[in-house]
């Protein structure tokens, strides 16, 4: 039974002008003490994923079909309580943007004791004591001293790290981190991700990695999911996926980023661009892009289909998939195969 | 697209049409009157005392020609009313639109070119605001009574009184307008027009203008509804418009007298109208503002 | 004969007063702040090449974008466009609309009231360089065809296109006024990766196409080599490191600029790990005495602290680094 277990989640978003299927009918899973990236262009839906998990959708947007279960139980449908039970403490976030997630009028140790005084029962030396250790084990120096400074007192980078400790704090079994190192620096990015690639380790934490950025996906993720028009195109080890790209659309992806390695003429592009909700295309989403396009991408959408190593929602790979790549044995994690 | 979201909220408030109604009916008939009023008040001729203090419809002594009653001099309620309601009209939309034009100048030029031009034009609108209207009021129409002779006085009364109601109005414009332009004066599309050379004027009035209207319309919706408050409160207090040309502010002020003594319809019915035209007038103006807020988010 | 650059900047910087206003001041009494943005930058651009500055953020980079193209007055050296002072360049209407500048964020940098053609229409008429309707819509249609729209989309207001849309628009407006010289100050760095790609193939063909030169302002080290010929990398106000592109990605000299390429996430890195290198971008308004990067540097020494370094040539390129001048980094 894996941590967290996303089943053919479908959210909308009533309007006007119809009803906008914002994420159509997603699997996936998280195991525990792993990493899944969850990568998209903007519009994509993979910050809904991350908010339709935490509890935290916004109405009109509503649950339309499918569960998330969170460690076998459904999560989904949970009263406001119960599920506020669950955010902290089996559940953690990391947004964005560090300057409004942090409450600027309260000190940031104010801040961690409430959170661990919430989900913990602990008294208020003992939940300082707590934040002290980890403001230490973010990286903070002087620690003892900065517990009592104000959010505005910190650098960006430092923020995000009093971020990353208030999510860790309460010993959650998932992190979901949504574009964490995006405001930042290119410097401090590097420092961030090791931080939380070395925290999550150490305390088993998993971790959903929503972000756009490939590159940190790359160091970061064991798995990844790629999300296209609020459907998942791909999922698989992030080795293969990069490597060996089963989807046509990630394929397109991975070319079109320039590498810092080495420099080509011409960068991969893929004419046209993603389409907008209320004008999805029939079947297949990505088909009038698609350099492999046929005609029954144009008629029947496909299901997430074993391709050897990953999975591809591609009727390319309808049938036997050794017929269309080599598997790649170099490195593969086992569990790639039950994504 | 703006439009047909703006006329989608529109249809799915009842409040919005109902106002947006009645205000039309009450600014039609206002503005219509000369040519739809049953009588025209100001012609003596038409007068006749047999027929004051006529009650209105449904009481005992009233008359079909006169269904809101008449007054001392025999005069229509009704064209008393209607031809009131167009002065009061006349003046409180003349009046916001001084107030917007000049407020939004003020506000561009403050905003776009800061420094010092900002501060002296922002001081100048706080000292505006220290004065009322109806102190405004009073002190032009002291000195144009000391300036003009006698006779003119009542000729003039009205651009007085557009004049006063809408200086004292232009700051909420200014600083609405100034907020607006601060905001997009750092945006690269005014960069972008600085680029190729493009003089600051015409880079206020052609990139910055357009949108930053946005709120006026809102403020100048709801500023319609004060305007004509304003100028019924100045007439009330007898230094808005003379009997002559009577508003709906004069009305009041001339049937007060026998509001206790039995002919009550002869100030309440303008104050009715009044009191309907500027909340409906204000009712559409909250919702424009609710309407085109969230479009901002 | 070296032909004239087409853009050259000698020792230009920059500072901003930041003070705080002077009642204040004398209440506190606080010194006056200045802000140095850019320190004594110097660099030249070629006919028809890419100069990419490169930096994180407070880097000055972007204040060295509003410099090159006229927007801002430097405080102190001189900007030379083709020879001519830049001032006086900008006071010619000839010459002004021979440089101009694409910007970073597609949403703010369209008229959201304007429609598409008279966005792009706007230098035409502001340089008089058509007349009349029908010409100018002609040549309207031209350049949005040219970026890779449809001349029909000059009818429809900004909003109804996407990021990347926007972005050909303002390449197209940028395009009106039938430049040389093109300022681009991150104009992917709002746009998802896939988009970028075409932005950046189209701008490649442009510059081939109209013997464009570029002056490419970016964070991002991976897109700044698949454009650059040549880069500066910025910090804190002064480039640090100066050569072609490529020897600089090959042999990155300076500690900066090896620090940068080493903490980029990047698809190569995958399964590998990383020791990144501590420490934050210091505050412009108060910066580290000597070389500013010195906090950071692991090559740092008493010299460092004390002396900030002037340029040592290595080959083609120019590092600004005691290390490097002393021979004391590691291959």
């Amino acid at each position: 039974m894996s941590l967290l277990e996303i089943d053919n989640l479908t959210v909308e978003f009533p309007t006007r002008r119809g009803v906008l299927r914002a994420l159509d009918s997603i699997s996936l899973s998280i195991e525990a003490g792993e990493v899944l990236g969850v990568v998209g262009e903007s519009g994509a839906g993979k910050s809904l994923t991350g908010v339709s998990v935490i509890g935290l959708l916004e109405p009109p947007g509503r649950v339309a079909g499918g569960q998330i279960r969170f460690d076998g139980k459904r999560i989904d449908n949970l009263p406001y309580e119960a599920m506020r039970r669950i955010r902290g403490r089996q559940i953690g976030t990391i947004f964005q943007d560090p300057l409004t997630t942090l409450n600027p009028l309260y000190t940031v140790g104010h801040q961690l004791v409430e959170t661990i005084q919430t989900h913990l029962a602990l008294s208020e030396s003992d939940a300082r004591k707590r934040a002290i250790h980890w403001l230490t084990e973010v990286g903070i120096p002087a620690p003892a001293q900065r517990i009592d400074a104000y959010p505005h007192e910190f650098s960006g980078g430092m923020r995000q790290r009093v971020v990353i400790a208030l999510a860790l704090c309460a010993e959650p079994r998932l992190v979901i981190a949504d574009e964490p190192t995006t405001a930042l620096d290119v410097s401090i990015q590097a420092q961030i991700i090791t931080l939380l690639k070395r925290l999550t380790r150490d305390h088993g934490t998993a971790v959903m990695l929503v972000t756009h950025d490939m590159g940190v996906i790359a160091e970061t993720a064991d798995r990844v999911a790629v999300m296209y028009a609020g459907r998942i195109v791909e999922i698989g080890p992030v080795a293969e996926v990069i490597r060996h790209p089963a989807h046509p659309y990630t394929e397109g992806l991975m070319g079109s980023i320039p590498s810092l390695e080495h420099r080509v003429a011409r960068l991969r592009q893929i004419d046209g661009a993603m389409p907008r909700l209320n004008a999805i295309p029939p079947g297949c989403a990505f088909n009038p892009r698609c350099p492999k396009v046929f005609d029954r991408c144009r008629i029947e959408r496909p299901d997430l289909l074993d391709a050897g190593v990953t999975r591809a929602a591609c009727w390319l790979y309808d049938g036997a998939p050794a017929n269309f790549r080599d598997v790649n044995v170099r490195g593969v994690n086992a569990r790639g195969m039950n994504a | 697209m703006l439009d047909s979201d703006l006329l989608y909220s529109f249809r799915r408030s009842p409040l919005a049409v109902a106002s947006a109604a009645v205000a039309l009916i009450l600014i039609l008939a206002a503005v219509l009157a000369p040519w739809i009023a049953p009588q025209d008040p100001t012609d003596v001729a038409n007068l006749n005392l047999l027929n004051s203090f006529n009650p209105p419809l449904p009481l005992d002594g009233s008359d079909w020609t006169f269904p809101l009653g008449t007054d001392e001099q025999g005069r229509d309620m009704l064209s008393a009313i209607m031809f009131g309601s167009r002065i009061s009209l006349i003046v409180g939309a003349a009046a916001v639109i001084f107030a917007v034009v000049v407020g939004v100048a003020v506000g561009l030029l403050a905003g776009y070119a800061g420094g010092m031009v900002d501060a002296f034009l922002m001081r100048a609108a706080d000292v505006q605001l220290t004065f009322p209207s109806i102190l405004m009021a009073l002190l032009v129409d002291g000195v144009v009574s000391a300036v003009l002779p006698r006779n003119m006085h009542a000729t003039f009364q009205i651009y007085v009184l557009i004049f006063a109601i809408g200086i004292s109005r232009w700051p909420q414009f200014a600083r609405t307008v100034r907020g607006s332009t601060l905001v997009e004066r750092n945006k690269d599309y005014v960069m972008a027009a600085r680029l190729i050379g493009l003089g600051r004027v015409r880079i206020m009035a052609t990139h910055i203008l357009p949108n930053v209207l946005g709120p006026v319309l809102v403020l100048g919706t709801l500023t319609l509804g004060l305007a004509i408050l304003d100028e019924a409160t100045l007439s009330f207090l007898g230094v808005g418009l003379p009997p002559t040309q009577p508003s709906l502010g004069t009305l009041i002020r001339l049937g007060d007298d026998f509001l206790f003594s039995g002919q009550w319809w002869v100030t309440i019915f303008p104050g009715l109208a009044l009191v309907l035209m500027v909340l409906s007038i204000n009712l559409l103006g909250d919702w424009l503002r609710d309407a085109l807020n969230p479009r901002l988010r | 004969m070296p032909e004239v650059p087409t853009l050259e900047a000698q020792g230009i910087s920059r500072l901003f007063d930041v003070s705080r206003p002077w009642l204040q001041r004398v209440l506190s009494h606080e010194p006056r702040l200045l802000l140095r943005a850019v320190d004594d930058a110097s660099f030249a651009i070629t006919r028809g090449s890419t100069l990419s500055l490169v930096g994180e953020s407070g880097c000055g980079k972007s204040t060295i974008a509003r410099m090159a193209v006229g927007l801002m007055p430097p405080s102190d050296g001189e900007i030379r466009f083709e020879g001519n002072p830049l001032s006086t360049a900008r006071a010619q209407p000839a010459l002004r609309r021979r440089m101009n500048m694409i910007f970073q964020d597609p949403y703010a940098s369209l008229n959201p009231r304007w429609r598409v053609r008279d966005i792009v229409a706007e230098p035409i008429r502001a340089f008089s360089i058509l007349s009349g309707g029908q010409a100018i819509a002609g040549r309207v249609g031209e350049l949005l065809v040219q970026v890779g729209l449809a001349a029909a989309d000059g009818e429809k207001y900004p909003h109804e296109f996407s990021g990347g849309q926007r972005q050909r628009v303002s390449i197209a407006r940028a395009l009106a006024s039938e430049p040389d010289f093109l300022v681009c100050d991150e104009p992917t760095s709002a746009l998802d990766v896939s988009v970028q790609a075409q932005i950046l193939n189209l701008m490649r063909d442009l510059q081939q196409r109209l013997g464009l030169t570029y002056l490419f302002i970016s964070h991002n080290l991976a897109v700044v080599r698949h454009v650059s010929d040549r880069l500066g990398v910025m910090y804190l106000g002064r480039i640090v490191e100066q050569g072609p592109a490529e020897t600089i990605f090959h042999t990155p000299r300076h500690p900066y600029t090896r620090l940068l390429l080493d903490a980029i996430p990047d698809l190569e890195m995958v399964g590998r790990s990383r020791t990144p290198v501590g420490g934050e971008v210091p505050s412009p308004i108060d910066p580290p005495p000597g070389c500013t990067f010195h906090p950071r540097c692991p090559l740092a020494n008493a010299r460092c602290r004390a002396e900030q370094p002037a340029y040592t040539e290595v080959g083609e390129v120019q590092v600004a680094c005691h290390a490097v001048a002393e021979g004391r980094e590691t291959a």
